[in-house]
This record gives C-alpha cells, structure tokens and sequence, in this order.
C-alpha cells in the first residue's frame, strides 16, 4: 500500500506546488498511520504465528536443550561444592535442567505457545 | 603446508596499546578495531541514507528503511506496541550483530561475532536489561514471571525451580547458537577452501579434483550470508520475546 501512495505521488509531481505537495504528504502520513492502526494489534498471546521467518524459528532450537542441562548442572555442581551433598545436588538439578531445556524447546518450537501457561 | 589452521584466523593480536592499569596494559586489538568498523559502517549507511531524506527514496534510503522495519514490525508482533520504547535498544544490536557477521564473510577480516565474550556480553546485556527493567516497571509482579498460574500447588516448588533454569539458560542459548553458528561456519569455509590449494598442488588430476571443494566453497560463502543474516534476525526476535517478559510478566 505504501509503494501505491508513493507511485500515485511520484506521476503528479510535477504539476503541484509546495503547498499542495505538504498537504498531500499530510494525508499520506494520515492514512499510513490509518492503515497502521486499522491492522489489529498483534498481541504477545499469537507469538507462534507471528514469527517472520521459518528458517529463523528453525534456527532457535539448536541450543535450547543444551543451554538448560549446562545451566542445571552448574547450579547442581555448585550446591554440591557448597552443601557437600554430593552427589545429589548434581544429579537433580541435572534433570531439571533437562526438563527446563525441553520446556524451553518445546516452546520455541511452538507445541507451547511462548506464555501459554501463565495465562 | 597448504592445509592452514582453520582456528589461525580467529586469532586476537594486539595492534597498540592504550593505557596501563595496575600493571595489565590494555590493548587496541584487531577484535577491536573491527568493532570500530562495524559501528562506523552501520552509522555511514544510516546516517548518509537518512540526509537525504527524500519520498521516493534511494537505493540507500529504502535499505536504511527496509531495516528500520523489519525491526519495528518484529518487535510489534513479539513484544506488542509497548515494546517500541525498546527500539532504540533492539536496533542497534540488530545493526551491530548484522555488519559484524557480514563483514567476517570478507576474506582477510577478523569475525568480532565468533567470539563467545562478544556474543555472551551482548547476551547478558540482554538478560540483566529484562531483569532491572522488569523489576523497576512491575515491582514484585514480575516474579509472577515464575509462577504460572492454574497448577495445583504442590507443583508449585518444581515448576518454580524448573522456569527459574529455564530463564537462568537464556543468556546461554542466546549466546552460544550466535557463537557457534560464526565460528563453526568459518571453519567449514576455511577448511573446504583449503583442500582446494591442496588438491591443486597434485597437478592435473587434482586440479580437475579441486573443481567440486571449490564449487562447495562458493556455496558454503552463499550460505554463510545467509546465515550472517539470520543469526543477526534470530538474536533480534529472542531479544524482543525476553524484553516481552519484562514488559508484561504474567499477563
């Protein structure tokens, strides 16, 4: 729609002044903004849909799983370091951060959709 | 031997030094410089598409247009229309990642992006902004953020811990598939494009050998830009989802 408008502008050009060109460019911004606001509001809620680029959302999912088991194990290994429960510090924060990571895929792959449980 | 360290090219030096504090000298390094170039080139394409201003725009203008909306259509969609308080914020690491991935595709430059301090600093920026963000706009609302609602609750202590983690691997996740997609790609290309030098030293056989790494070699720097791009876009899009959270935790 924007590149109608501008065609629409570019044929006339020559036959206005600078009056008319401001007043013309005043109705332009008028119904872009029109244009902007008449399309609904996508809200947070329709994230899976939204996404521009299925390649990009593909791309997401490489390093969900991985980043929640590291992040599990290092907070496991930690406690077990600072507690000395060793070894069950690790070995359930281990698999929490497994299920943590899937939760995180399981999202960015749209079974779920992004806030779907806080509604 | 022609094979060349495919990790040589990631290599920092120090090309002068700036200041000494406490006894560590504080380098100007290529990394740096190339940051420099990254920024200054993003600002030149902006700032010199932008002075002309014109309706119909130029080849110039209409990039410097194309990438304004790309960014504020992906943050309305993902964040809604609060989130454009963020634009200035979002843009500019869009820009900076996008020119620091293209610029590494040219051969002889140094890939700021495959270094995961770069990509981990950008990352945490990121997460520490969501939390100091979230926290000064909705108060102790945004700790809502960890507790769904509608669970029984004696779930309540496991689901907690469960999406605390998941929200402690963001910065992870974020960083590390910017990091690896750079590093792993330009070490393909590297090695790839190596094997055509090693098999041409074969003479005729191996020259007609090199033709099919070398065909690779263009097809791997084709994807390479594409995916220069997209981990710039992806990085983009992730970003805009976490701010959501610090937007509206909860909902």
């Amino acid at each position: 729609m924007v590149d109608d408008t501008r065609k629409k502008d570019d044929r006339t050009q020559p036959s206005t002044d600078e009056a008319a060109l401001s007043a013309r460019l005043r109705h332009l911004g008028e119904r872009l903004e029109h244009n902007r606001l008449s399309t609904p509001p996508e809200t947070p809620a329709s994230r899976p849909n939204t996404n521009a680029s299925a390649l990009a959302q593909g791309l997401r999912l490489s390093t969900e799983l991985v980043a929640g088991v590291v992040v599990g194990g290092l907070i496991g290994w930690f406690l077990d370091r600072t507690l000395g429960i060793s070894p069950w510090g690790f070995i359930v924060f281990v698999l929490l951060g497994f299920v943590a990571g899937l939760l995180n895929l399981m999202r960015s792959a749209g079974f779920m959709a992004e806030n779907d449980s806080k509604h | 031997m022609a094979a060349a360290d495919p990790i040589h090219q990631f290599e920092i030096h120090n090309l002068f030094s700036l200041l000494k504090i406490g006894g560590t000298e504080i380098h100007f390094t290529n990394s740096a410089a190339f940051m420099f170039l990254a920024v200054g080139l993003s600002a030149l394409l902006l700032l010199g598409a932008t002075a002309g201003r014109r309706l119909v725009p130029t080849r110039m203008q209409s990039m410097a247009e194309l990438s304004y909306e790309l960014v504020a259509d992906t943050i309305r969609s993902t964040a809604g229309e609060d989130g454009m308080r963020f634009f200035p914020f979002v843009f500019t690491l869009f820009m900076f990642i996008l020119f620091s991935n293209v610029i590494g595709i040219v051969p002889y430059t140094f890939t700021v992006t495959s270094h995961i301090i770069i990509t981990a600093a950008l990352a945490l920026l990121v997460f520490f902004t969501v939390i100091i963000y979230g926290i000064w706009h909705n108060g102790l609302r945004f700790f809502k953020l960890f507790v769904p609602s509608g669970i029984p609750a004696l779930m309540v202590p496991v689901i907690v811990i469960i999406e605390v983690l998941s929200f402690l691997s963001r910065p992870i996740s974020h960083s590390v598939r910017l990091f690896a997609n750079m590093l792993a790609g330009h070490i393909t290309l590297k090695l790839v494009a190596s094997f055509v030098v090693m098999l041409g030293s074969l003479g005729f056989l191996g020259w007609l050998g090199a033709l099919a790494p070398l065909a690779l070699t263009i097809a791997l720097t084709a994807l390479e830009l594409l995916v220069a791009f997209l981990q710039a876009y992806v990085f983009t899009i992730l970003t805009c989802i976490y701010l959501s959270d610090a937007l509206h935790p909860g909902h």
